[in-house]
């Protein structure tokens, strides 16, 4: 039997049943009623209750049927399931039929069963968070069992090439091994988000400065939508500008001056990097300034000091743990961004200072190595798992401190809006 | 500020030195300003610039005849000049269409070819790798009014090729629908749901605190990590289908999950806490409350962040690059379970070929791509500014 027509048995018996209950619910309350019995509840709770109790153990079996199926339990065949969870329906409504009376708490009992379905939507969220931990890191440790995990934060080669021929069982004595140091490819992660913070963090806080102190508000109506435009830009998108319009700008540039540049220069990902990050730093410190309260810069006013300097000397210091807070998510987003660095930085993971030269990220590492047609459990896709655990573990580590930052500042103001 | 007067008793010497700072320091932060506005304009020039030639697209007159031997060999007919400029696609179409329509047999039909990507290129002044000949021969037709443009409908309703000028956008715009639907379908409702729970329901404990830094901590996390988990925990272990719309779009919906959660928490603490208190005073139970008091009231809220999630959703690449929905897709996908690509992978893919006119396509595309994220933001926004109650 088909999967949809599954379904269609499954959903055709069920939704009937519910209706069919909700009906004799009411009926029964509504009789009840005019015999003149106070009761606990409205005839319609009656009603719902007995659809939605109805359906509970129907959708219970469904849900535990579906996810057996899902690990591999497959020993009953699908149609029983489904015909036993439709005769549990029935039975369930029999029960609740026979047994509804007067003292029944229909409406608590609903109550109940819609705060259980909003908490399992709760608890789906949380497992994303258990998921991602859970996917990553048992990977990562099926690939440190392999490699030694020292060698890999510590290595200065990264040279995985050879890893394939080991997965085909073609591993031997004349093949190199495969080497996983992962400094190079850090270095250059760490090198890029540095270049486009540098471009980032004084145009954006600048920006914010004008923005919130200087301009009126009709300009402020008028320039914050085009940063927001600016933030919604998709990632890919950028990075097709890095490619075909920076990069090619900035070997010109850079041949003017005699001096040779990659086509895939870690200069010309970490600015347009930068361009992207510069709407994020400009909205978070924005928010932050202007919740710095109108009096402390009124004082300073009073004592002569005039706009520029109460910016800089009063409005700024009191501002700096959520300037810093915005600033740190700006360096979390530089550090797990792929789309720039995959289509504007280089393959090759590039250890030097010179960032006209083509380097390498964690994240295009992560990609070059899941894209191929590699065995899952090659050491070369499973170092995509480890490198996706540092990034991980640091951009988590960066969030908290922000977040904890920006939460005491608002405490310390008053402000309640972030 | 007029000119100080210097003669004053008050003056101090170091006040028109302030000044200038003072001033100097604003200059700098309006150019940074203006320096972030320049960006976003030379960004659009520059997209437009490369984009717009890809909505038209050359057309040449030829005249076939239509027999069983031209048919079978419709390399044939055309002399050498003629081959280079139309288009392969066209030719290797032509018998479908002659099948198409048994009466033209034996007729000689003319029809406006589509014209190949190389000649396409040297009609709009581009690079191109035409022979001086075949470059003559165009500017021979151009004058007798023999190619001209046509708007380009091939990009709008075809699929992916591997020949340029017949390659479209058709096929990732399906598969951006139907990824954006399952999508939809799981974070929205999950995720309302959650904000319900947390802001209304749940007790104010350790736990409660717990999931929330876990939320806005999720909200944070590169999204090249969700791949990884999709590939992990969907394609390996449930077995869903790589490179589907069901394992990019619930990938995606994980993705969004976060930042529905927390617009939407942000809308349901809008409500002021006297309208619960009322509800209560008057007997109701809380989801009464919720269900008639307080959600109405926030949807609009809701919705604006839902929307603003989704066209992230939308724009997003890396993820789906993990997860395999960078294959190459020439049909559009007929439902959630087969092979599909979407639009910013279909950017990115295009972006890497060699051939120049893959490159205009692609710029083609991200105005398309934009067009469609900024009407969502813009409608988001709409809604904000029209149903938000200030109360």
């Amino acid at each position: 039997m088909s999967t949809q027509s599954l379904y269609l048995i499954f959903f055709g018996g069920l939704l009937p049943l519910m209706y069919f209950g909700y009906i004799l619910g009411r009926n029964k309350a509504i009789t009840i009623r005019t015999k003149g019995i106070k009761m606990h509840s409205q005839p319609d709770q009656y009603g719902w209750f007995s659809a939605l109790y109805t359906g509970l153990p129907v959708m219970t079996v469904g849900v535990v049927g579906v996810f057996s199926y899902l690990f591999g339990f497959d020993g009953i065949p699908p149609f029983m399931l489904i015909v036993t969870a439709l005769s549990l329906g029935a039975l369930s409504l029999f029960l609740i039929s026979k047994k509804m009376n007067e003292h029944t708490r229909a409406r608590n009992l609903v109550e109940e069963f819609i705060k259980g379905i909003l908490m399992m939507a709760a608890f789906i969220s949380i497992l994303t968070t258990f998921g991602i931990l859970i996917s990553i890191i048992t990977e990562a440790i099926h690939f440190f069992q392999r490699e030694s995990f020292w060698g890999f934060i510590f290595g200065t080669t990264w040279d995985p090439d050879t890893a394939f021929l080991a997965g085909a069982g073609r591993g031997g004595e004349d093949v190199a091994e495969a080497k996983f140091g992962a400094i190079p490819i850090f270095a250059g992660t760490f090198y890029i988000t540095a270049i486009a913070m540098l471009v980032a963090v004084p145009i954006g806080l600048l920006s914010a400065i004008y923005l919130s102190e200087y301009a009126t508000t009709k300009t402020r109506d008028r320039v914050k939508p085009a940063l927001e435009v600016l933030a919604g830009i998709p990632t890919v998108v950028y990075g097709f500008f890095a490619a075909i319009t920076v990069a090619p700008l900035f070997v010109d540039l850079f041949e003017a001056f005699g001096i040779q540049a990659s086509y895939r220069s870690a200069l010309g990902a970490g600015v347009v990097m930068g361009i992207m990050i510069i709407p994020i730093i400009a909205s978070l410190s924005d928010d932050v300034i202007k919740s710095v309260p109108n009096n402390i810069r009124n004082g300073s006013l009073a004592l002569g000091m005039n706009k520029a300097e109460t910016i800089k000397f009063v409005v700024l210091p009191s501002a700096m743990p959520g300037i810093i807070a915005a600033v740190l998510l700006g360096i979390s987003r530089a550090l797990g961004e792929t789309m720039i660095v995959v289509m504007a930085a280089g393959l090759r993971p590039n250890l030097t200072w010179n960032p006209l030269e083509d380097m390498t990220t964690v994240t295009v590492k992560i990609v070059e190595s899941l894209v191929g047609d590699q065995e899952f459990n090659s050491s070369l896709t499973l170092s995509a798992f480890a490198l996706g655990l540092v990034l991980f573990v640091v951009t988590l580590v960066i969030n908290i401190i922000s977040i904890t930052i920006i939460r005491k500042f608002h405490k310390k103001y008053k402000v309640s809006n972030l | 500020m007029s000119k100080i007067d210097k003669n004053n008793g008050f003056y101090i010497p170091q006040l028109e030195k302030r000044r200038a700072k003072a001033k100097r320091f604003k200059y700098i932060a309006m150019s940074a300003l203006i320096v972030s506005l320049a960006f976003l304009m030379f960004f659009l020039y520059d997209m437009f610039r490369q984009g717009i030639p890809a909505f038209k697209q050359t057309y040449v007159k030829i005249q076939v005849e239509i027999t069983e031997e031209n048919l079978e060999n419709p390399y044939g007919f055309l002399d050498r000049d003629m081959i280079s400029i139309v288009s392969r696609a066209w030719l290797r179409d032509l018998p479908n269409q002659a099948a198409a329509n048994p009466e033209w047999l034996g007729t000689t039909q003319e029809f406006w070819a589509l014209a190949g990507a190389e000649s396409d290129q040297y009609m709009k002044g581009g690079e191109n790798r035409l022979k001086d000949r075949v470059k003559d021969r165009i500017d021979e037709l151009k004058e007798s009014g023999d190619i001209r443009f046509q708007t380009n409908l091939i990009f709008f309703f075809t699929g992916d090729s591997k020949i340029p000028e017949n390659a479209g956008f058709y096929s990732a715009i399906i598969g951006s629908i139907l990824t954006m639907l399952v999508t939809m379908s799981l974070a929205v409702p999950i995720g309302i749901m959650t904000a319900i729970y947390l802001e209304e329901f749940a007790p104010d404990n350790k736990l409660t605190q717990f999931i929330e830094v876990n939320i806005n901590n999720l909200a944070a996390i590169p999204s090249i990590l969700f791949g990884l988990l999709g590939l992990a925990i969907f394609i390996n272990f449930f077995g869903v289908p790589r490179s589907s719309a069901l394992v990019g779009g619930m990938t995606l919906a994980l993705m969004s999950l976060p930042i529905i959660i927390v617009s939407s928490k942000a809308a349901l603490k809008s409500v002021p806490n006297t309208i619960r208190q009322a509800g209560f005073g008057l007997g109701l139970t809380r989801w009464q409350i919720v269900r008639d008091h307080v959600l109405p009231p926030a949807m609009p809220g809701m919705l604006t962040g839902s929307i603003i999630a989704l066209a992230q959703a939308m724009g997003e690449t890396a993820p789906l690059i993990i997860v395999g929905m960078i294959a190459f897709v020439p049909d559009a996908a007929t439902n959630i379970l087969s092979a599909a690509t979407v639009m910013p992978a279909q950017i990115y893919t295009w972006s890497g070929m060699p051939e120049k006119a893959y490159i205009e396509k692609t710029a083609a595309g991200i105005l398309v791509l934009l067009s469609v994220l900024i009407t969502l933001n813009a409608v988001a926004i709409y809604l904000r500014k029209k149903y938000t109650k200030t109360w």
